[in-house]
């Protein structure tokens, strides 16, 4: 791959005796959406936190763009407005209006005017049909409503990368569709995606590739009709028929 | 008139004929002694100044050993008759036989006291007095009350020090009010006060011994004082002496001499100058 | 309007609940009224607690006094919140390059909640001035003031400590997530959910100080405590100690019942 936007070379991290991420290797090409997949633990999460600087690895390197970001010590700040992250539990600020919790970052961090940050915050907001939210506290809004606010959030930092782990796991399953719909909508704008996902259907539509995750390991990239139709890797079989079974 | 009469008689008895002339002298308290012809007067154990100088009551020196000889010299005992024994404090306020005539060591005349033993009529009024540091720049205030009234005060809660300064005195600034004495004593030790209130009897306690280089400014006429203790000198309940000891007292007021000797010993001597509240 | 059956039941028992309630308090109310009155010592107590001409006496001049409480109370109180915030914020300090600032913190609220709010009074009250500060800068208002605001502190400090390791770790993540630093995720994010929720915690400790401005009167200023047992000394009747209860207790009552409806308020979001 030519010019890679973000590059995972050997990327370990190991909790004590546990290694919850071994070896892992990935190159994202710059508008690719990529999903993970596999059970629950198999270090899907963790991975998007350490590309985010939230774990810091043991072992490997993490390069965004020609950036090594995996330097011991390097100030997280920089690299993290880069990388936008939406959280499986929303992660408002509860005690923030819809507008506040969007605006706080650029404000303080990018050093934008408030008039212009809140221009636009609301821009964001019509474009996700969240407009007449703008002055609403999160606990007044339904569990999708939230999700959706929580990536205008991290869009309003106008991130060249969008990590989104299991986002949409938290909600009942009639919301699921409107945050799904915003992924599809990112995806269309040309942004780089990468999608910890249980949602097997989603990720067969809009993924460029698939990678499936097993006890902290990469065990198969591949387009998303190969990995549905034809897995090479036993592990993926397993892990798909039981997947289809569970989903009906 | 009379009580002239009776220290000439007293004197002239001396003077002329002995102790054999004593009967003319002592007649009033005649037989009512511990002893026949001598009167026995008991103190404290030490005894303090400026009340008794250097613990030697004999001496007549000090404000109550003087008082206490004036005293004998007006019901007939010259200073050859008087013997001194000394008590503690609390032990003569007991009820019950007494080994002197009459006792003096500052006891306030008190009504419960009185119920178990006999006071004379006052022979010290207490004044209220201003104690600050040596060298502090309150120590060399002028005595006068409207050079007092820019202090700071602070005085103890309770005592006769707090109505004497809000009613009184009345400072230009707040006062300050404490616990107890020791706390005033802190407070001006920190220099958050500038001046003390107290009795005459607490201030000269306090700047001898509670106070680094405390000192009596000085002292406030009595005839402002708001709730001034009295000083009796202490009987046995029912004392015959009472009259005669009584009557002595009279005779040492009407003619000055108790006057005399309070300035002698409670004033010059300590250093603590009578307040002019005129200016 | 007509009532269901269950809702005139309802009805019915609320009308008996409110009628038995009612007739048990003017009981109580009245058997006290009726009956303290025979003791045998009631007229002594009376005379020297509950002397109405005492009180209408003295009872303005206690309330100048009161205003010496109320100004200690409004400049503590701000300097209190700052800091406990700052102990607090020490103590939560995770950078070991700041450890020093953690221990401080440590001791801190060990020592100033080890020590009886009276003995720091005079400690401090009597104590720094001595050491030689000059006026007004050896003022019991302000040393006095320093030893109150030096234990409360420490007690708020820990309330605030416990409210900011409650925000979950999530929302710090979140904050850092977004490229927020530290001190702005403390600041912005953490912190005033922490605060939120210590409210009525610190409403306590609120109540508290007002009554323990009074333990400045040790070290001289003449407060409400203080003019109390002026007039207690002066007239030998304690009346004056009962009105300062009465000046005390018309502020501490609402701060105390605001304190338990805020409690109660957030009990009933969080439920």
């Amino acid at each position: 791959m030519e010019n890679p936007k973000l590059r995972l070379s050997g990327v370990t991290l190991r909790f004590g005796d546990l290694t919850v991420c071994d070896g892992i290797d990935l190159q994202v090409a710059s508008g690719e959406l990529i999903c993970l997949i596999g059970a629950s633990g198999s270090g899907k999460s963790t991975l998007l936190r350490c590309i985010n600087l939230l774990e810091p690895i043991d072992d490997g390197q993490i390069w965004l763009d020609d950036l090594e970001i995996s330097v011991p010590g390097l100030d997280p700040n920089p690299v993290r407005r880069r990388i936008g992250i939406v959280f499986q539990s929303f992660n408002l600020f509860p005690h923030m209006t819809v507008m506040d919790n969007i605006t706080l970052a650029p404000r303080r961090v990018l050093s934008q005017q408030p008039d212009e940050t809140a221009q636009a915050a609301m821009a964001l907001l019509s474009r996700f049909g969240l407009a007449d939210k703008a002055a609403e506290y999160p606990d007044r809004l339904s569990g999708g409503q939230q999700q959706r606010v929580a990536i205008v959030r991290a869009l309003a930092m106008q991130p060249e990368i969008m990590l989104l782990d299991e986002i949409t796991s938290a909600l009942d399953p009639e919301l699921v569709g409107e945050v799904l719909d915003v992924v599809r909508q990112l995806k269309v704008q040309g942004m780089t995606i990468i999608l910890a996902t249980h949602e097997m259907s989603f990720a067969r539509e809009v993924a460029d590739r698939v990678c499936f995750l097993d006890a902290g390991k990469i065990l198969e990239t591949a387009p998303p009709d190969v990995i549905f139709e034809r897995p090479s890797n036993p592990r993926t079989q397993q892990f798909l028929a039981r997947v289809v079974r569970t989903n009906g | 008139m009379f009580n002239r009469l009776i220290l000439a008689t007293g004197v002239l008895g001396v003077v002329l004929a002995g102790p054999a002339a004593f009967a003319a002298g002592n007649e009033c308290s005649a037989g009512n002694t511990l002893k026949s012809d001598r009167l026995t007067i008991a103190t404290g154990n030490p005894a303090y100044p400026p009340w008794v100088m250097n613990d030697a009551p004999e001496s007549g020196e000090g404000y109550e050993a003087a008082v206490a000889y004036a005293v004998a010299q007006r019901m007939g005992y010259p200073a050859e008759s008087v013997d001194w024994v000394r008590t503690s404090f609390d032990e003569a306020i007991q009820p019950g036989a007494k080994n002197f005539d009459f006792n003096l060591q500052q006891y306030s005349i008190k009504p419960e006291r009185l119920e178990v033993v006999d006071f004379s009529i006052p022979y010290y009024t207490t004044t209220m007095a201003v104690v600050v540091r040596d060298g502090s720049a309150a120590s060399g205030t002028d005595v006068t009350a409207s050079a007092l009234k820019k202090l700071k005060f602070g005085a103890a809660a309770g005592t006769s020090s707090q109505p004497f300064l809000a009613d009184v005195l009345q400072p230009e600034q707040d006062m300050l009010l404490y616990d107890d004495n020791a706390d005033v004593v802190a407070a001006i030790g920190a220099n958050q006060i500038d001046a003390i209130v107290f009795d005459l009897p607490s201030a000269l306690f306090v700047a001898a011994v509670q106070l680094d280089g405390g000192k009596v400014l000085g002292q406030f006429p009595v005839e402002n004082n708001v709730s001034p203790d009295n000083f009796g000198l202490l009987m046995g309940k029912g004392s015959a002496l009472k009259p005669c000891v009584d009557a002595a007292i009279e005779s040492l007021a009407a003619d000055g001499t108790l006057a005399e000797i309070e300035s002698t010993w409670l004033s010059q001597a300590t250093g603590a100058p009578v307040i002019d509240m005129s200016k | 309007m007509s009532l269901t059956a269950r809702q005139r039941f309802e009805r019915r028992e609320r009308l008996r609940g409110i009628a038995i309630g009612t007739t048990s308090l003017v009981l109580v109310v009245a058997a006290i009224y009726w009956l303290v009155p025979l003791a045998p010592g009631w007229e002594a107590v009376q005379r020297s607690f509950f002397n109405w001409p005492i009180l209408v006496k003295t009872f303005p001049k206690l309330l100048d006094a009161f205003l010496v409480d109320v100004m200690i109370f409004a400049w503590s109180l701000p300097l209190i919140l700052v800091l406990s915030l700052a102990i607090a914020l020490c103590r939560n300090t995770r950078n070991p390059a700041l450890l020093p600032l953690r221990v401080f913190g440590a001791f801190y609220t060990d020592i100033f909640r080890g020590i009886p709010t009276i003995l720091l009074v005079y400690l401090i009250g009597f104590g720094i001035p001595g050491l030689g500060l000059s006026r007004p800068w050896n003022s019991p208002y302000i040393w006095g003031t320093v030893a109150l605001v030096l234990t409360y502190s420490a007690y708020v400090a820990e309330v605030l400590r416990s409210g900011i390791e409650s925000v979950h770790s999530s929302q710090s993540a979140a904050a850092r997530s977004l490229g927020l630093s530290e001190a702005d995720s403390m600041r912005y994010v953490i912190l005033p959910q922490a605060i939120r929720r210590q409210v009525p915690a610190m409403m306590n400790f609120v109540i508290a100080l007002q009554k323990d401005v009074a333990l400045l009167s040790f070290v001289g200023p003449i407060e409400l405590l203080r003019q109390a047992n002026v007039f207690k000394s002066l007239m030998a009747n304690f009346t004056p100690y009962v009105g300062a209860a009465i000046i005390f207790l018309c502020v501490t009552v609402p701060a105390t019942r605001y304190a338990d409806y805020l409690l109660a308020r957030q009990r009933a979001v969080r439920s």
